[in-house]
């Protein structure tokens, strides 16, 4: 039998101090999904190509399915379930009130990848929306909607694209 | 009646909270316990090979392996239209990934290993890996028992040959069409293969209880029809539709890749090895690309004759699908688009044949836009080139010809009512047609490119919808139905329907995904066709609980049940406005009379609709005499595109897409449609394509090397534009728009690009490589 060196890591997930088990090969995005039932990072791609396991790592987004479990040891992660703790977000507000998602996969990603925008720049351009969620795909929407509704919700108007002229 | 309205309302999705919150859960998100064990897959090197031993003794000895099957304990065979797939490769292998044997292990890295341990030997037989060598008269055959495969009666199989189905339409005399012409235009035109790319794999976890009772949850666009060929394939074992659940929590893109059954077989038939345990099988993005469905490759040979004045006299249209290993479903696409290759025009005199090819690349099935945007690259653009051949504006030759309801459609019936003239010159305005553009930049030209597009639901004829509706005692609703939000935004259009009819806001309306223990059937979420199939269900269901509801306050009150309305959560009545009966006060408890007794009890409400005109027989020779579709969708689109004369590289400065919604219920998720659908399409053009290697291996079965568009890869602008003209028999005269938006993209592209350098590239995709190619070629 191989024989592993297990790591019991500590981390902060969602605000909440959290010690778990790891193998040194385990991937962030299974230890969150399978031991600690943190369900909204998704598996995708497996490769770093979809960004629908995006997560925050102290504050800044990473694919948590090229993240070894043990890089995580003593840093803090938060998933969408975790971004607010009362209620949901501006942007998050925005997108629902615009009907922005479609089937809804790659949304928690996409939730966080704007997450950190907004925190590094409170009004973006709708350049910089588009290139904060371009390591996100998106099959669904062609993503104006996604854009418009970042940009709603910071106040910074509407996107440079000319939407809703439909009779 | 002066309360709101729901059905044209731009309602926020119902769905929107689950999925913007990270509450949505998806069937990979779902928890089954310690007990939960996982499956790994052995799959064919080979293109074409027959299976000569497999040994799995090492294998079943490796450490947490619970189960290892191969083709011999599940020796059966499925599909939808045609029994031509198998749940594990029989004597031969038909594709590169093909799935040979499988392990049920304790844990994904376990199953895996000892995959890699079994040990199957192969004798390599040759690979037939093109329409045009599988056709050829020594060819390998694919399928020997072609001929002995159960089939529905509208395919014709010729066995001992590589044709799964020949579709023919002969109406009119193209020969005598072509000779009063005063141009004739032939060329061909090749699509390659392309991939769904739903973010969401494929993913199934399936349980046979040691009750015998096998549950299934999918990823999937048609939980019924999973259930009826689980029942089918695996009715040997002794289960029966009465014995299996599926279960279809929130799906994360189909786009027809996730209609049918593929690999969902694989785990249900596991179950059943693995009695008691739940086995999940999930696939990666590699296999998500080679075995699933693929949408078909494409050789279209068209041919298009027109007078002086424009008119067009007579279409030949040959097109020779690669429809893959396996047609069970593929089959169905080359039979749908036969019966439409015409595209939305008035052509007297057609001849269209449509043959479903065996070749041994992964199968083919369907895609959005189910072979019409296949077809319709080179028909869009061989109609500008006629066009300009004639001397004539393309976008008013395409005006003189397109069809209306006065004309007949290839097969013989009668055209629906259609707003395809109004989104023609909508679509013009939008993109300023007839006015050149000029670049700023020398370096680069701008091509403007227009496109008509049409397709029709490619369904069986008694292809079905059903809803049940049930008040709660708050005057809120859940509705149960089994059509799948696969993001379009089905369950909030479901909601406005009920909406409308009862009073109630979307908001207090529940309706969600499928569980056909308890919701009631739907045949499946494909071919455009739930928001008007569905929609009319649960207008049936919402219109029974609304009489139910008038009949009991007729019966306690006295009113007239025809001087009651609903509006505002209220029974109100025409003749005494002072009647304002909140439903919370009955639609559970009834109402109480005078002697204390009730009358009444909970509303419920339940509806069908099935289209009971359509017929899919028809004369073989001719695709005459029968009613295969039920309405057509139409449209136009039209592209600015920049072309930069040095490099080839496109930017898409703006797109406009009109689509004839019939009825918009919810005009926010119909332009949903149009930005997505238009960005799906510009991809097959502009970035994607699959390329196999000649062996029959996909090389770019990933997102590193087979790029879809991210938000960098938008149109600058996208105009989108509804058409309003009612389908007569939709509910509020809805009719589906959800895949059309994707048909016009390619060709209006090709001919931009054709507008702006003057080459006409008659191959897709279109990518910047090929324009510079091309333009180095004609500068030399």
């Amino acid at each position: 039998m191989r024989t592993v060196t297990r790591h019991q890591i500590q981390t902060v997930v969602n605000g909440e101090p959290t010690s778990v088990e790891v193998e040194p090969n385990d991937v962030l995005l299974d230890v969150l999904r399978t031991a600690l039932g943190v369900k909204s990072p998704k598996i995708g791609c497996e490769r770093g190509d979809c960004g629908s396991c995006t997560v925050l790592l102290d504050g800044r987004t990473v694919r948590s399915c090229l993240v070894l479990a043990v890089e995580a040891d003593a840093h803090e992660i938060t998933t969408v379930e975790g971004i607010e703790h009362d209620g949901l977000t501006a942007v998050q507000e925005m997108l629902i009130e615009q009907s922005s998602f479609q089937c809804g996969f790659c949304a928690p990603g996409i939730v966080l990848a704007a997450a950190e925008l907004i925190e590094l720049v409170p009004r973006p351009t709708a350049d910089e929306v588009r290139e904060a969620i371009a390591g996100n795909l998106c099959r669904c929407t062609g993503y104006e909607s996604i854009v418009d509704a970042v940009l709603a919700a910071t106040g910074s108007g509407t996107s440079a694209t000319s939407r809703g002229a439909s009779s | 009646m002066t309360g709101r309205h729901y059905v044209g309302s731009r309602e926020p999705r119902i769905d929107g909270r689950d999925k913007v919150s990270g509450a949505a859960h998806f069937v990979d998100d779902l928890e089954f316990g310690p007990d939960l064990l996982h499956a790994a897959v052995v799959e064919s090197p080979h293109a074409h090979a027959r299976i000569v031993a497999i040994d799995t003794a090492a294998a079943a000895a490796m450490p947490g392996v619970v189960a290892v099957v191969t083709g011999a304990d599940f020796p059966f065979t499925f599909g939808l239209y045609m029994k031509d797939r198998y749940v594990f490769a029989q004597d031969r292998v038909r594709f590169v990934g093909e799935q040979v044997a499988a392990v049920v292990a304790r844990d994904p890295a376990a199953a895996k290993r000892a995959a890699a341990a079994i040990e199957v030997t192969y004798d390599e037989l040759p690979a037939v890996l093109d329409v045009e060598r599988a056709m050829a008269d020594d060819a390998d055959l694919i399928h020997p028992d072609l001929g002995e495969y159960p089939h529905v009666p509208w395919f014709f199989p010729r066995g001992g040959t590589n044709v799964a189905h020949w579709r023919k339409i002969r109406k009119g005399d193209p020969e005598a069409g072509f000779a009063e012409a005063d141009v004739v235009l032939e060329d061909t035109y090749t699509v390659p293969r392309y991939a769904h790319c739903a973010i969401e794999p494929h993913v199934v976890v399936a349980q046979q209880d040691h009750a015998g009772r096998l549950t299934v949850w999918t990823a999937s666009q048609s939980p019924y029809i999973q259930r009826d060929l689980f029942a089918d394939a695996l009715g040997p074992l002794g289960l029966t539709h009465h014995d299996i659940r599926v279960i279809t929590p929130y799906v994360g893109g189909g786009f027809g890749g996730k209609a049918g059954v593929t690999m969902e077989i694989i785990g249900a038939a596991l179950a059943t090895a693995v009695k008691g345990h739940p086995v999940k099988l999930r696939w990666t993005r590699e296999q998500e690309f080679y075995n699933t469905y693929q949408r078909q490759g494409l050789v279209a040979r068209l041919k298009v004759g027109a007078k002086a004045d424009g008119t067009i006299t007579a279409i030949e249209h040959v097109l020779e699908w690669d429809a893959g290993a396996y047609v069970e479903y593929g089959a169905n696409v080359v039979n749908a688009a036969g019966l439409s290759a015409t595209g939305p025009y008035r052509i007297p005199n057609v001849s269209i044949d449509s043959v479903c090819i065996y070749t041994n690349l992964p199968p083919g099935g369907p895609y959005r836009g189910f072979g019409y945007s296949e077809f319709h690259f080179g028909l869009e653009s061989h109609m500008t080139r006629l066009a300009q051949q004639l001397g004539i504006d393309p976008v008013e030759f395409r005006r003189i010809n397109a069809i209306t309801e006065d004309d007949t459609l290839p097969y013989g019936r009668a055209m629906n009512a259609s707003g395809l003239r109004e989104a023609i010159d909508r679509t013009a305005a939008a993109i300023d047609w007839g006015t050149d553009a000029e670049s700023p930049d020398p370096r680069t030209r701008i091509g403007k490119g227009f496109a008509l597009f049409w397709k029709a639901p490619a369904m069986p004829p008694n292809a079905s919808s059903a809803a049940f509706l049930k008040f709660n005692e708050d005057g809120s609703i859940n509705i149960t139905v089994s059509g799948m939000e696969i993001g379009q935004g089905y369950l909030t259009v479901m909601a406005q329907i009920a909406a409308e009819v009862l009073g109630v806001p979307p908001s207090k309306i529940r309706v969600e995904t499928p569980d056909t223990d308890r919701n009631p059937y739907e045949w499946q979420t494909v071919a455009s066709h739930v928001t008007w199939s569905c929609g009319n269900a649960v207008l049936a269901a919402a219109g029974e609980a609304r009489d139910r509801i008038f009949e009991v306050v007729r019966r306690a009150r006295g009113y007239d049940p025809s001087t009651l309305y609903l509006e505002d959560e209220k029974v109100k009545c025409t003749e005494v406005p002072e009647l304002q009966l909140p439903l919370s006060d009955l639609v559970t408890s009834g109402l109480a009379m005078e002697d204390g007794t009730w009358r009444g009890g909970p509303i419920v409400g339940s509806g069908t609709y099935m289209p009971e005109f359509t017929s899919a027989l028809s004369n073989p020779e001719t695709g005459q005499g029968g009613h295969p579709n039920v309405h057509y969708t139409t449209g136009a689109a039209g592209v600015v595109l920049e072309v930069d004369l040095e490099t080839g590289r496109m930017k898409v400065r703006k797109v406009a897409l009109a689509v004839d919604a019939g009825r918009a219920i919810n005009p926010t998720m119909v332009e949903g449609q149009i930005t997505g659908g238009v960005l799906q399409g510009l991809a097959t053009v502009l970035y994607e394509d699959m390329r196999f290697d000649d062996e029959g291996r996909l090389r770019n079965p990933n997102f590193t090397d087979y790029k879809i568009p991210t938000s960098l890869d938008t149109p600058d602008v996208v105009i989108p534009i509804i058409v309003e003209v009612p389908q007569p028999d939709g509910p509020f005269g809805a009719r589906g728009v959800g895949e059309h938006t994707m048909i016009p993209a390619a060709p209006m592209v090709a001919n931009a690009v054709a507008d702006a350098t003057g080459l006409r590239v008659t191959s897709m995709p279109i990518t910047a490589e090929k324009v510079a190619l091309a333009m180095l070629a004609a500068s030399t």
